[in-house]
């Protein structure tokens, strides 16, 4: 049981198109992540929630890598971060079918035995609970709860043992999103994984995680056992988050 | 016992979807109507390149302004030409330019499309800049420069035109890239360890193509009108190449005598473009 | 004040038709808040989008819907107009959307007023900043003069409520109107809702999935579940006694802070 993810003293800048080719590249940028520091162990889920425009997202892009201006320190595993993404319409590439889209990155591996990618990819979606006849389905044809299964056998399959789930429940209807929630701490258990899981709703954190951290304008202002936070937050924003909602 | 619920569920939710799916539409006049047309003129076209009842270019003196009857289904022109012939003819010329045309246009538009919505960067700067100068002038007076420089003939024309419509096709293409390539498939994509080119080409392009087909109808029609518009004024496809466009100019003059000369023609290539212009917007319905 | 009987949707874009809503019923008093809940699929907004005959052409209506003596359902699109913002007002989901992203906050308000009263520029303006200021929007003088996409989310939604309301219709038609908000923003939403009901007496159809919402803010409640009705009732009794099985299955799939699906590791293991 190690640490998997430790971020040090993490800022990230965006840049945004200012009309005014006079100002500086300094005044271009906005800061997004301010001072972001906490650490990940295997095996645990750690919930980040914060209200929209937080920083949540970014803090997940930074983490993965597909933002360019960051400092700081961020010390990764050997593994890919996989990541589970919010949106499930936008989330699944819809000129493919279920089956090529999950072989994928068994090809980008170097995979090239037809018989055995298929294999995985069946043995796969009936570990995310859908049927192995839904290889050829196409996304449209599936509810957004199929489609979150979807893209969980997406990061599994691809080996790694830690990921990001950004707002995976948040999209879907509340019986669904239960079973969702099920399905990914059932998985946890099963494969020993560690999740970041993201989300607005301070209830669905409660649901899946042991810690939290909550966001406010770019920075952590609380982190801590789940139990802890909720019943003893510190933060008067925790507080007020509490608060709000039912 | 959990596992079994969860497949349950999943399942029973499929088939509300799935029979959603299944569920038929009402039926597409536009496919249909477009279809038949575009489908018989693609004959006629065909017919032409292998057999006329006359040859085109063989002048009967004594048939001059002959009216249309069954030994000249459209009539004859000034020269005693058969314009049943000529017409078919000419469509197959027609046909010719403007789908190299779009090839050219659309092929090469489409990789520029790609390369700047997908990269973007000065590179896209620099493309979209030689775009614009391109897209800023009239596309007959620019025709009329390329033709000037070149030489008339045909493959000059679809040189011409092909590079005139490159801006229109390039600019579709990226408008997508650029709305595609910030949707989460493509982060999804970049997480599986799928190289730029292979996104660009494999993954995001199959998403492109409905809104690319469209335009390329549009642009087939477009290249119809162009290459007819063009040998109307003189600088299209020259004799002994028939032309629906030229054969329109040179009857100007007969309309009141001799209208079969004028109609027949004309009629060719509207129905060329409408049977086009309705298939492809009945295919954007059904996509 | 509303007596919808027995309402029936039907979608013939497809083939077998769509059943959108099936024998949905439902009586409302004036100044009750209910609260129609379901989750995708289950045929709540149709049943609103009917009443203010704002269906496709592919959607086929049968049964009554009563409002004001006039069933609605058989009235043509200018009998409907004069209703329509005047006597219900409606509020949507996408604040965004349903505003005009080129046209002022304050024209957007007045509209309402303008299509149904015949009054003075100035009085069009003061009533509009009026109702700014019901809607509790912080300097509705500012406020008036912009765009939509200069005011955040929760902002934009109080606007769309103060030209929903400027007319001072009996029945307030909302269609899952806190979902795309912040969870703070949605509490001050709720609580203004309430507030408008109280002083004004305006009834509220509440359209949601989120239960949670329902239960603070309505008096009645409907459970939909494919586009029919599967249990109604006074809010207590549906939240605390079920009867039907997918309400109870909708109840028990609501997070909450009680009991946690993930098994935590105690302190005292560590």
């Amino acid at each position: 049981m190690g640490t998997i993810l430790e971020l040090r003293h993490v800022n990230s800048w965006y840049k945004i198109k200012s009309k005014n080719p006079f100002q500086s590249n300094a005044t271009r940028k906005k800061q997004v992540l301010k001072d972001i520091s906490f650490s990940i162990q295997e095996g645990e889920i750690l919930g980040l929630v914060g209200e929209s425009g937080c920083g949540k997202s970014t803090l997940a892009k930074t983490i993965l890598g597909f933002i360019k201006d960051v400092d700081g320190t961020i010390v990764r595993g050997t593994d890919q971060m996989q990541m589970i993404f919010q949106d499930p319409y936008g989330s699944l590439n819809p000129s493919k079918t279920i089956g090529w889209i999950l072989e994928e990155p068994l090809r980008m591996q170097g995979k090239t035995d037809r018989e055995m990618r298929r294999e995985k990819v069946e043995k796969m979606l009936k570990k995310v609970g859908l049927e192995p006849s839904y290889y050829n389905r196409y996304p449209r044809e599936l509810s957004g709860g199929q489609r979150q299964r979807v893209s969980i056998a997406i990061a599994l399959i691809q080996g790694s043992k830690l990921i990001l789930a950004d707002e995976p429940v948040s999209a879907l209807d509340v019986t669904i999103q239960k079973q969702i929630m099920e399905l990914m701490l059932s998985l946890q258990e099963e494969l020993g994984l560690t999740y970041l899981f993201i989300s607005h709703d301070l209830n669905v954190i409660y649901q899946m995680c042991d810690r939290v951290m909550v966001m406010k304008n770019g920075r952590i202002v609380e982190i801590g056992d789940v139990e802890q936070v909720y019943t003893k937050p510190k933060s008067d924003y925790t507080k007020k988050l509490l608060e709000a909602s039912c | 016992m959990r596992k079994r619920f969860e497949t349950k569920i999943a399942a029973e939710q499929s088939d509300r979807e799935g029979n959603k799916f299944m569920k038929k539409k009402r039926k597409n006049y536009n496919i249909i109507i477009g279809g038949t047309i575009a489908a018989a003129m693609a004959l006629f076209v065909l017919v032409g390149l292998f057999y006329t009842p006359y040859d085109p270019d063989a002048m009967n003196g004594s048939a001059k302004f002959a009216a249309p009857s069954l030994q000249h289904f459209f009539g004859c022109d000034q020269f005693g030409r058969d314009i049943f012939s000529r017409v078919l003819k000419g469509s197959g010329t027609t046909f010719l330019v403007a789908v190299s045309t779009v090839i050219l246009g659309a092929g090469t538009g489409t990789v520029i499309g790609v390369l700047t919505g997908y990269i973007g960067g000065w590179f896209d700067e620099i493309l979209m800049r030689i775009n614009d100068v391109i897209v800023s002038f009239p596309s007959i007076l620019l025709a009329l420069v390329f033709i000037s420089i070149l030489s008339p003939g045909k493959y000059n024309v679809i040189l011409a035109l092909g590079i005139i419509f490159i801006p229109s096709f390039a600019r579709l293409v990226r408008s997508e890239y650029i709305k595609n390539k910030n949707l989460d498939y493509v982060a999804s994509a970049r997480l599986m360890g799928v190289g730029k080119f292979r996104i660009m080409f494999v993954h995001i392009l199959p998403n492109a193509l409905p809104t690319l087909l469209a335009s390329v109808a549009i642009g087939f029609n477009n290249a119809v009108l162009a290459e007819a518009g063009m040998s109307y004024l003189g600088i299209g496809v020259q004799p002994p190449d028939a032309s629906l466009g030229r054969m329109l100019s040179e009857s100007q003059t007969y309309l009141g005598n001799a209208p079969w000369c004028v109609i027949f023609p004309g009629l060719a290539v509207i129905l060329m473009v409408l049977g086009v212009g309705l298939l492809s917007d009945g295919l954007q319905k059904r996509g | 004040m509303l007596d919808i009987n027995h309402l029936n949707i039907q979608f013939h874009d497809t083939e077998p038709v769509t059943n959108a809503v099936t024998d949905f019923s439902l009586q409302m008093k004036p100044g009750e808040i209910v609260g129609i809940v379901g989750e995708s699929g289950s045929g709540k907004t149709m049943t609103a989008l009917s009443m203010m005959g704002l269906l496709n052409r592919y959607a086929k209506t049968s049964g009554e819907i009563w409002f004001q003596g006039k069933n609605l359902l058989e009235l043509n699109n200018q009998e409907l107009q004069r209703i329509r913002g005047k006597d219900i007002g409606m509020i949507f989901q996408e604040p965004m959307t349903s505003l005009n992203p080129v046209l002022r906050i304050g024209e957007q308000v007045e509209e309402g007023l303008r299509l149904h009263q015949e009054l003075t520029k100035e009085e069009y303006r003061s009533q509009a900043l009026k109702m700014l200021q019901a809607a509790e929007l912080p300097n509705p003088e500012e406020v008036y003069g912009k765009y939509p996409h200069e005011l955040s989310g929760g902002m934009r939604q109080r606007v769309m409520i103060a030209s929903a309301l400027i007319c001072d219709p009996a029945l307030l038609i909302a269609d899952e109107p806190t979902t795309a908000l912040d969870v703070t923003i949605q509490r001050q939403i709720i609580q203004l809702l309430k507030w408008i009901n109280q002083k004004k007496g305006t009834a509220i159809m509440f359209i949601s999935h989120n239960l949670g919402v329902v239960q603070e803010l309505c008096d009645r409640v409907v459970v939909m579940y494919k586009g029919k009705i599967v249990e109604q009732g006074y809010i207590d009794d549906v939240f605390y006694h079920p009867q039907d099985d997918y309400t109870k299955r909708l109840l028990d799939a609501i997070p909450t802070r009680t009991h946690s699906l993930r098994r935590r590791k105690q302190p005292a293991d560590i």
